[in-house]
């Protein structure tokens, strides 16, 4: 399983683009708020919070249906399905290769586009725990919807709205993880749910996904 | 009893069954919005637009047992593979996204004289918005596969995975906001909720809802299975 | 080895392939015939495990098959090596000190999946073959794009180094691989256009 999560992190430091894609479109989302929402600085730092995990949400969506569709068409999917190595780990093994080159950037780069935002300060530390706990949870979930879409010629489209409504939970225990932290209030419960939605996550979707990807493999 | 759920038993005993149900729907649909608009007393503080009830509830309760019937459904279809009980549950899908819209527009007729607004983030309407997107996720799955067995299979996951996440995403959404609406309109043993006067041509809406619903989905399904035998037969036919 | 009994396999809701039974002992390879379209690939799915079988059964040694198709399952921005180190590490194998040789690929080593030609790809796919050490094969029209030396390349390592250790192989090929195997040719299984069986059986 180490070999195929060493695999995908050579194919996607080597496709190029593999980390910085990611990145450079949640730097252009954050940007993107104050065009749209004004200058207001006050304004700004209130849905900072917010601003950052959609626009992390969103940068993790980016690279999802590459996930499994290069494996799909130059067959090594099907070749993986009938080796030894257990769909499900595999699965994993997928989710956690996405979380290290799209989550993990993430969540580093956020506090620095936080000080763009004017994020309250005592929220930093909140911003990077959520993101932390969080976005793991974003990566299996969007590895199950690249499955589910595998087969398909367009499946980009619809992979967002099949996964979209599945990130809501995270979003809100995440956003509003961060927004307790601004306002001073006590975040633990928050975090607590959303790491209990990670590691439910983790513990059952690969099996989803693996039944899944047999279905398009048949 | 599996073996009405075959294509051929599903079409022979629905055929007589289905006009019945449409005229039952309609008797109980008519009966309970008359009695309802017409012959109920305005309520002392909402005025007439509480009458908006006869049909915010029941298409609410229905958005809701129209994707718990497709989770039944996908089980069934999973543990089973009875075809009919998973086109059944894509026959369900569009029914249920009307009802969810239904639950939605009269909520928001019946909120602005309410609480002076269309629509609020208030954790029942954003629950309904979600279910919403769910529906859409679901219906768009079945629509972009062509072989419909691989279709049945994914979507079947796709709703079981998806109504996990609709539950925590309820839970999630009382966390988020705590929300305009009255604790629970009705339940069968508290009536003490809603008056007698109210209450009973409620009863009879939802009955025709339901009944309206049953009616609706067995027509579908009726179609889907005779899109599926077109297909089966066009597959014969090309290798012949 | 491969015992094959009575079965029916199905591609795209109808039965394509009915009662095809065959037996492979040890060290035997089996070479599959029949038109275009008659259900090669579908049979090699089946017995390999991508697809359920309506009817019938397959038995062969528990983790002792593999499975070749069309597509290679070469990543092109992998050497040579890495490709192979790769499918070694998946299958717990080490990587056979000579297999480079013996498929003709030392030159080409360090050389990334992407920059090979066709038939290079290919000997690469089929190298993967003796990388994993898997006793049952099943081959999809193996030598696809392979001129005549690497056709003789590959059909010598099969006969001297897979059948020789005692593996299996069934192989749908249209060309002379020059094997002393058994031929199955596949028409008259072909399934009739009213047979039983198939996921749309109960619409028809």
């Amino acid at each position: 399983m180490i070999a195929l999560l060493l695999r995908d992190l050579r194919l996607a430091v080597r496709a190029g683009g593999g980390f910085g894609l990611g990145l450079a479109f949640f730097l252009i989302v954050v940007v993107l708020v104050p065009f749209g929402v004004g200058p207001d600085t006050a304004v700004l730092s209130r849905i900072a919070p917010g601003n950052l995990w959609v626009a992390s949400l969103l940068a993790a969506l980016l690279s999802l249906d590459r996930i499994f569709a290069l494996d799909y068409e130059d067959g090594s999917l099907a070749l993986l399905a009938t080796s030894p190595l257990p769909l499900e780990g595999a699965a994993m093994m997928k989710a956690l290769a996405h979380w290290i080159t799209t989550g993990l950037p993430l969540t580093l780069a956020a506090p620095a586009l936080g000080f763009l935002l004017s994020l309250a300060p005592e929220a930093y530390a909140y911003l990077l725990l959520s993101l932390l706990i969080g976005t793991p949870a974003l990566s299996m979930i969007g590895t199950f919807g690249a499955a589910l879409t595998v087969g398909l010629r367009r499946g980009g489209l619809l992979l967002s709205l099949l996964v979209l409504p599945l990130y809501v939970p995270t979003l809100i225990f995440g956003a509003e993880a961060v927004r307790r932290g601004a306002d001073g209030l006590d975040p633990s419960g928050a975090l607590m749910l959303m790491g209990g939605i990670t590691a439910g996550c983790f513990a059952l979707l690969p099996f989803a996904t693996s039944a899944v990807l047999r279905v398009n493999l048949r | 009893m599996w073996e009405y759920a075959n294509p051929k038993r599903f079409m022979g005993w629905t055929r007589p069954v289905l006009p019945w149900t449409f005229g039952l729907a309609g008797l109980c649909l008519a009966v309970g919005l008359i009695w309802g608009f017409f012959f109920t007393p305005d309520d002392f503080r909402q005025g007439s637009t509480v009458k908006i009830i006869y049909l915010h509830v029941p298409a609410a309760l229905m958005a809701i047992n129209a994707w718990i019937m497709m989770l039944v459904a996908s089980l069934i279809w999973v543990v089973r593979r009875h075809h009919v009980t998973a086109l059944a549950a894509r026959a369900a899908a569009p029914v249920g996204v009307v009802f969810t819209l239904i639950a939605l527009f009269t909520g928001g007729i019946w909120g602005q004289p309410m609480w002076g607004t269309y629509w609020a983030w208030d954790p029942r309407l954003t629950s309904f918005l979600i279910l919403f997107l769910f529906y859409l996720g679901y219906i768009a799955l079945w629509e972009a596969i062509e072989d419909p067995d691989t279709a049945a299979d994914l979507t079947s996951v796709l709703c079981m995975v998806g109504s996990v996440f609709a539950i925590l995403s309820r839970y999630a959404v009382l966390f988020w906001n705590q929300g305009l609406h009255q604790g629970a309109s009705l339940s069968l043993d508290k009536e003490e909720n809603v008056a007698d006067v109210f209450w009973f041509p409620l009863l009879v809406c939802i009955v025709g809802f339901v009944l309206l619903f049953i009616a609706l989905v067995l027509m579908r399904t009726r179609t889907e299975i005779r899109a599926r035998r077109i297909r089966a037969l066009e597959a014969r036919a090309r290798r012949a | 080895m491969l015992t094959v009994t009575d079965l029916t396999c199905e591609r795209g809701g109808l039965p394509v392939l009915t009662g095809v039974s065959f037996d492979v002992a040890a060290g035997q390879a089996l070479i599959l015939r029949g038109p275009n379209g008659i259900g090669k690939t579908t049979l090699l799915r089946t017995l390999a495990g991508l697809q359920p079988a309506v009817a019938g059964h397959v038995t062969y040694p528990e983790d002792e098959s593999a499975y070749a198709s069309h597509a290679d399952g070469i990543k092109t921005a992998l050497s040579v090596t890495e490709n192979l180190r790769f499918w070694a590490d998946v299958y717990g194998a080490d990587l056979p000190r000579d297999i480079l040789e013996t498929f003709d690929l030392a030159d080409l080593a360090e050389r990334l999946g992407g920059t090979l030609s066709a038939g290079q790809k290919r000997r690469l796919g089929l190298a993967r073959l003796g990388v994993i050490g898997r006793k049952v094969l099943f081959l999809d029209e193996p030598t696809v794009s392979l001129d005549g030396f690497s056709v003789k390349l590959f059909a010598k390592w099969l006969q001297d180094t897979h059948l020789a250790r005692g593996g299996v192989a069934v192989i749908a090929t249209h060309i002379d691989l020059g094997l002393a195997a058994p031929e199955l040719d596949l028409t008259p299984f072909k399934s009739d256009v009213d047979a039983g069986g198939g996921t749309d059986e109960a619409f028809l």
